[in-house]
């Protein structure tokens, strides 16, 4: 079993994650629609990390906690998707490659098991990150 | 009595479905119910009632809390910081009208700003691909009455267009179609089963980032020519079995999304699709379209054309002559170089949907969001514009993702006070004009236009 895994990460839509979107950014449906990280459960096995627990996402541009549950849509070992949406910029790489499109799906990240470790909502991500981040929900 | 508004436009994807019937309380002032539209839409109808829904500016205050404030205070800080601004960077527009397009780009001239849309972290490659060779396209009409093989690399429009399949490339009976989805041969390309590709005859589980190589292999194909027998992990016979289906078909469809916009490659997963769509043109009629993602994601790129000759990128800081470089002159580009001194978030939620790191680069200077909603763009402002909903409060042009334009209605009154895009904008303008004691252009034209057109009626 090993602690960590490196896996190819893709950010896609949802119809959830889209539905809850227009319901509103910091509503409880957004949080549970786009703070997942799908991946297909034999790595999970190799990771050790049950269904439904939380896990560490890294990439050369930054981590978050994330909700690892099984695949809404088949994804094949080596591959692990979380909806676009807040969580999952806080580990898309900002390059480019001289086109303006950040690189949103194709960038490896390691993947840890964090059972203990909170998700934080989206405006404690996005205004933490700009330093106005004041607590509370 | 509620009344039944039939005919309504739904401002979410880029299916722009025209076909939606609004239940409208007594007083005109809320949807009760909705027909035809997919959950998401039936979603936006239904928050436009939300009492959460802001109806003022706000203002950030020293001690970080947001402070209403009125519209003409809202009108007279967008100025000056604009004017103050060495380069500023006005960017979003995938959920305005054209009228609200074409309005902030007479703000973004008048302050020799970088004016950009969604299409730069979207369908941006898709337009660089464009540039370089051609877009033999058609319309979503033709699709449904004529194409008998449908591919759809790199999108799931049953998660991001959930009735694309219905309205017009699966499931419809067309004109000579009259056997629906019997009669279409569906392929679906994506490294994930999705839920478009479960409907799928075939499905390449190709390996992710590896399209350009499926590409290739199919024009090889189609060329006559050996290839390897396995390619970006699908089967010699598969990508025999599916070429033969496109040279023998009638009309071959190509649908693509951010399975090509959003991987290595970029632009060129897009050049490439469209050389095989040419060469799929010597052996039958075949068609390519982006499938692009916001209701009106294709307006910026029309209105801005006829205005200032690019769809987006547009470098307006040398006064006399726009300039287009994506990648020097792209929104995300721009921020993480740090080249911009104030930022404009119009119809778009860049707090959400940048990465973070290019979020962290704008915030160190005036941040000014102009959205109907509380969004992460918002919550990061130093000042929220509320403005009414299009396709809802405010009626206009909109752009379908294969540039037919529709007219959105007006389903319900706005809240009280609270202006569209347009009227924000056009203020904007005149009090730069005043503040900067120079002519206000085109506010004259557009009088003048109004006149006329009263004229005429």
């Amino acid at each position: 079993m090993a602690e960590k895994i490196i896996l190819n990460m893709i950010t896609q839509r949802a119809v959830e994650e889209g539905q809850a979107m227009e319901k509103g950014k910091t509503t409880p449906e957004y949080f549970a629609a786009c703070s997942v990280c799908e991946m297909n459960p034999e790595d999970m096995k190799r990771l050790g990390i049950w269904r439904n627990t939380n896990v560490r996402v890294t990439s050369e541009a930054g981590s978050v906690i994330v909700k690892a549950i099984e695949p809404t849509q088949y994804c094949p070992p080596g591959l692990a998707h979380i909806r676009q949406g807040v969580w999952a910029n806080q580990v898309v790489p900002p390059r480019t490659q001289s086109t303006g499109v950040p690189q949103y799906s194709g960038f490896p990240v390691t993947i840890e098991p964090a059972i203990n470790e909170k998700i934080k909502s989206a405006l404690e991500l996005v205004q933490g990150a700009v330093g106005i981040w004041k607590g509370g929900n | 009595m509620p009344k039944w508004i039939t005919q309504v436009g739904c401002p979410y994807c880029g299916s722009s479905c025209d076909d939606i019937e609004c239940l409208v309380s007594d007083d005109g002032k809320k949807i009760l119910e909705t027909r035809n539209a997919c959950v998401i839409g039936n979603e936006i109808f239904h928050h436009v009632s939300s009492p959460d829904r802001p109806k003022r500016p706000r203002m950030r205050q020293p001690d970080g809390s947001m402070k209403e404030v009125t519209y003409d205070e809202a009108v007279d800080y967008t100025a000056k910081a604009l004017i103050k601004a060495k380069k500023p960077l006005i960017y979003g527009f995938g959920s305005t009208n054209c009228e609200g397009m074409s309005a902030v780009a007479r703000v973004a001239e008048r302050a020799g700003a970088v004016l950009d849309n969604c299409a730069s972290i979207c369908h941006g490659p898709s337009f660089l691909a464009i540039f370089d060779n051609g877009y033999p396209s058609c319309t979503l009409g033709e699709v449904k009455n004529r194409a008998d093989v449908v591919l759809f690399w790199g999108c799931n429009p049953m998660h991001a267009h959930p009735r694309h399949t219905s309205r017009y490339s699966i499931f419809p009976r067309g004109f000579f179609t009259t056997k629906g989805q019997m009669q279409r041969t569906i392929i679906s390309i994506d490294p994930r089963e999705t839920d478009t590709a479960k409907l799928a005859d075939y499905h390449f589980m190709l390996n992710q980032g590896h399209d350009y190589e499926l590409f290739d292999a199919f024009r090889t194909v189609l060329r006559g020519h050996d290839i390897p027998a396995e390619v970006a992990g699908c089967k010699r016979e598969m990508i025999l079995e599916a070429a033969e289906k496109m040279k023998n078909a009638r009309f071959v469809m190509i649908f693509f999304g951010m399975g090509c916009t959003h991987t290595d490659g970029r632009n060129h997963n897009v050049d490439i699709a469209i050389s095989l769509t040419r060469d799929l043109n010597t052996h039958t009629k075949a068609s390519i379209m982006a499938m692009r993602g916001h209701y009106n994601i294709a307006g910026p790129g029309q209105v801005w054309s006829w205005q200032f000759g690019f769809p987006y990128c547009i470098d307006l800081s040398k006064g006399t002559r726009a300039h287009m470089n994506p990648g020097e002159t792209s929104s995300v580009d721009l921020a993480m170089r740090d080249e911009v001194d104030c930022f404009v978030n119009v119809g778009t939620d860049a707090g959400a949907h940048w990465p973070i790191a290019a979020i962290k680069h704008v915030k160190k200077h005036p941040v000014i969001t102009v959205d109907p909603n509380i969004c992460m763009a918002s919550e990061i402002a130093d000042l929220h514009v509320p403005v009414r909903v299009v396709g809802v409060e405010e009626p206009g042009v909109v752009y379908r993702m294969d540039n037919v334009p529709i007219q959105f209605k007006k389903v319900i009154d706005g809240p009280e006070g609270v202006p569209s895009d347009e009227e924000f904008f056009d203020k904007v303008y005149t009090r730069m004009c005043e503040l900067t004691q120079t002519e206000p252009i085109w506010v004259h034209v557009k009088e003048h236009a109004k006149a006329s057109s009263s004229l005429e009626h």
